[in-house]
């Protein structure tokens, strides 16, 4: 039987009960069975019905994704898993705070770039910024990338949310 | 008026009692006192001590496997916790359901490496399907049943609730149904009716056609059982199961071919690999049973029906998967096969059929006997003849003596046969002995063993010998770790690195030593007088076999072959085990 070898990248919502060791339960999950976790977010989002919503970016094979969701999906504490790579068109966002230290051309040129990008400037110091950048992933692998030589010395991601378009709830 | 006020060990005992738990294994300790102190002043639940909590699980698990029911363990925090992970792990493994509950230590000392402490719901979350800490008595009525609830519901497996020492003094009220739905769990039954008819056209319309079954079988209840025989009888269809699945499918009927896979038998290896329909149910395509994976029947369209949906693709694509339980599918496709008048292919079939027979006359099993040493396989085959038409629940150990006793004692009914299949625990067959016999007492419970695996739990003897369990261990002696030594010879070059078993006790005189009684038989000539007088002993009987030291166990198919590419018996030079293979286990 020929299998498929190609890797994907899929983008997995999981709502989950917010209770005790939930989170370990889903990161045991993937250490233990050697999947990779390309980010993961996690906060509640429903305190009335303490409900966690759990974000995770993950690689592999198309027979490993679908094991991904099936191993997901038969933990106690999840409500529901849904592909949303797969089962929907989504809207993806990563916040970024990002670290530039400089003076002179540099500074100005960092200033100006972040502007392209619509970051903004939440700290200023004489010889530095922190920007607060928001988009798609490679909108901030793009950001980070143009700041690394005009002084970037420190980066902090939120990891990938993602939510479906359209009326529906997940 | 308010309900009355329950201490959390009361509200325990009172949950178990409310579950319908009459028995219970366990070991006290300082972490668990309160609950034995509730123990102690009630008649409902029967407590049975163990000596090592390892021991604890598996005497469980041989419960509910020889019940259906849930097996549960009572054990003290920390060494008592981590001393019940193999078996919790062996449970998850085999998806039997177990609830062990384990005492922790006081709420304000968690996390302050306090005496006996361990973090039980961290260890134990890779090896159960859920576990909770109850941090309040007042939650604890309503874990308590979602535990036996998530225990027993969907894929059956081990549980763990960690109970705080102040929480099993504190007080609250005990209101709580234990009829719960679960909030998130809940598992589907009623498998999916189009992929049903779609997997019954595929099984009408084949040509060579294999029913593969499996421990899903056993776990979903009798019933389901006697849906498949219904249906693999109106078919005509050949049957082979896994080593977890015996007894769903009576093994002395003539379509049932064996087992298969790794030592399986020539003639459901070589239908496995050449069939064109191929109908799993309840099993799940385990290393064992596939042998090298893009060989593994390559021909056959794959049904495959199981209860957990993260076991159908895992290792196998299949064309039609059905998430449901075993006997739920079972009866729609009867249902379906019934109302649609659905004829098997009879030529086809019987062309088939007539291949079948030329594998079985090929008899993978056979082996030569002689006057002088008794034959390992010979040594079950006449424990299967002197103790046929008994009551008989069989457990094992570990090893060569398991796939012997697989081979050579045949099940007709569900539920009788025991084996650490999954996760292949040495020392599990004594402990699951008592179990079984607990919930048997009159059966007759034989422990197939060996001699290295039976002193992994040795001590579960003495527990045997206080509640006067008349479980029979028969230990296949050969002085060897036979299934080790057997690899060491096929994979590198004979070489017995720590095989062999030194040092041995006398195997007589130490069950005389447990108060038990021992028995020897070294030749041919005595077995049968032997295993009678075994079966004939009152109490427990530790029966001393002694075999041929070398046999090895046939037919093989060696790790990285194919179906297609087994060594028997009778021509063992067949035998060879590629680069690949040598790294699997």
């Amino acid at each position: 039987m020929k299998k498929d070898e190609t890797i994907e990248r899929h983008t997995i919502s999981v709502l989950v009960d917010n209770e005790a060791g939930v989170l370990a339960r889903v990161i045991g999950l993937f250490s233990g069975r050697g999947y990779n976790i390309e980010s993961l977010t996690v906060a509640e989002v429903d305190q009335a019905e303490h409900t966690s919503r759990i974000t995770v970016v993950t690689s592999g094979t198309p027979m490993v994704i679908e094991q991904i969701k099936a191993q997901l999906d038969r933990l106690v504490p999840v409500h529901r898993v849904m592909d949303l790579t797969v089962e929907a068109k989504a809207v993806e966002r990563e916040m970024a705070l990002v670290k530039v230290a400089g003076t002179g051309e540099k500074r100005v040129e960092a200033l100006r770039l972040s502007d392209a990008f619509r970051a903004r400037v939440i700290d200023t110091t004489h010889s530095s910024f922190i920007f607060e950048v928001t988009g798609a992933p490679d909108k901030i692998d793009a950001f980070i990338g143009l700041m690394r030589p005009l002084g970037l010395v420190d980066v902090s991601r939120t990891g990938v949310v993602a939510i479906a378009r359209g009326p529906e709830a997940m | 008026m308010a309900a009355q006020e329950l201490t959390g060990a009361e509200i325990v005992i009172k949950a178990l009692v409310d579950q319908g738990v009459d028995t219970i294994f366990g070991y006290p300790g300082g972490a668990v006192l309160p609950i034995y102190d509730a123990l102690f002043q009630q008649n409902n639940i029967r407590h049975i001590l163990v000596r090592h909590e390892q021991g604890a699980v598996h005497a469980a698990e041989g419960y509910a496997r020889s019940t259906g029911k849930p097996g549960v363990v009572l054990v003290t925090s920390g060494p008592g916790a981590t001393n019940a992970v193999t078996g919790l792990t062996d449970a998850l493994m085999d998806s039997i359901p177990i609830v062990c509950l384990t005492g922790q230590v006081a709420t304000h000392l968690i996390g302050s490496d306090a005496f006996q402490e361990a973090d039980t719901v961290g260890i134990t979350r890779h090896c159960t399907k859920h576990n909770w800490l109850v941090k309040s008595a007042p939650e604890l009525a309503r874990v308590m049943h979602e535990a036996f609830y998530v225990a027993t519901h969907g894929r059956p497996g081990p549980v763990v609730i960690d109970i705080p020492k102040d929480v099993q003094f504190e007080k609250a009220e005990y209101a709580v149904s234990p009829h719960i739905t679960h909030r998130t769990y809940r598992p589907r039954m009623k498998g999916d009716i189009d992929k049903i008819r779609e997997a019954v056209d595929l099984i009408a319309n084949a040509k060579k056609p294999m029913f593969y079954t499996g421990g899903g079988v056993i776990n979903s209840g009798t019933v389901a059982s006697q849906l498949l025989r219904e249906f693999v009888r109106l078919t005509g269809y050949p049957i082979t199961s896994t080593l977890m699945g015996l007894g769903a499918y009576p093994a002395s009927d003539k379509q049932w071919l064996g087992m298969l896979g790794m030592h399986g038998t020539y003639e459901a290896n070589n239908a496995m690999h050449d069939c064109d329909v191929l109908i799993n149910i309840g099993a799940r395509f385990d290393d064992r049973v596939t042998g090298r994976l893009d060989a593994f029947s390559p021909h056959s369209k794959k049904i495959h029906v199981d209860i957990d949906a993260s076991s159908i693709n895992k290792n196998v694509r299949v064309d039609v998967g059905i998430i449901g339980d075993c006997a739920h599918v079972l009866e729609d496709m009867l249902r379906i096969w019934k109302s649609k008048a659905r004829r098997p292919d009879k030529a086809a079939l019987a062309d088939w059929w007539k291949q079948i027979e030329i594998w079985r006359d090929r008899k993978s099993l056979s082996y030569k006997t002689n006057d002088e040493v008794i034959k390992p396989q010979q040594a079950i085959q006449r424990l299967y003849e002197l103790t046929k038409g008994r009551e008989v629940y069989v457990t094992t150990e570990v090893g060569q003596h398991q796939m012997w006793a697989a081979q050579h004692f045949h099940f007709d009914e569900p539920n009788r046969w025991m084996t650490s299949g999954g996760l292949g625990t040495m020392g599990y067959g004594m402990p699951a002995a008592i179990g079984a016999q607990i919930a048997h007492p009159d059966a007759l419970v034989v422990d197939i063993a060996g001699e290295a695996s039976i002193l992994m739990n040795m001590q579960e003897l003495s527990t045997a010998v206080q509640f006067m369990l008349p479980v029979k261990i028969f230990i296949l002696n050969n002085e060897y770790m036979g299934m080790v030594r057997q690899w060491q010879q096929l994979l590198h070059e004979g070489r017995y690195s720590h095989s062999y078993s030194d040092s041995l006790p006398d195997f007589v005189k130490l069950a005389e030593a447990y108060g038990a009684t021992g028995i020897r038989a070294e030749k041919p000539s005595e077995l049968d007088a032997a295993i009678k007088k075994m079966i004939e002993t009152p109490g427990p009987v530790m029966f001393d076999c002694r075999v041929d030291q070398l046999e090895n166990c046939y037919p093989m198919i060696p790790s990285g072959a194919a179906h297609n590419e087994m060594i028997l018996g009778d021509d063992p030079d067949g035998a060879s085990v590629s680069e690949e293979g040598k790294m699997l286990v």
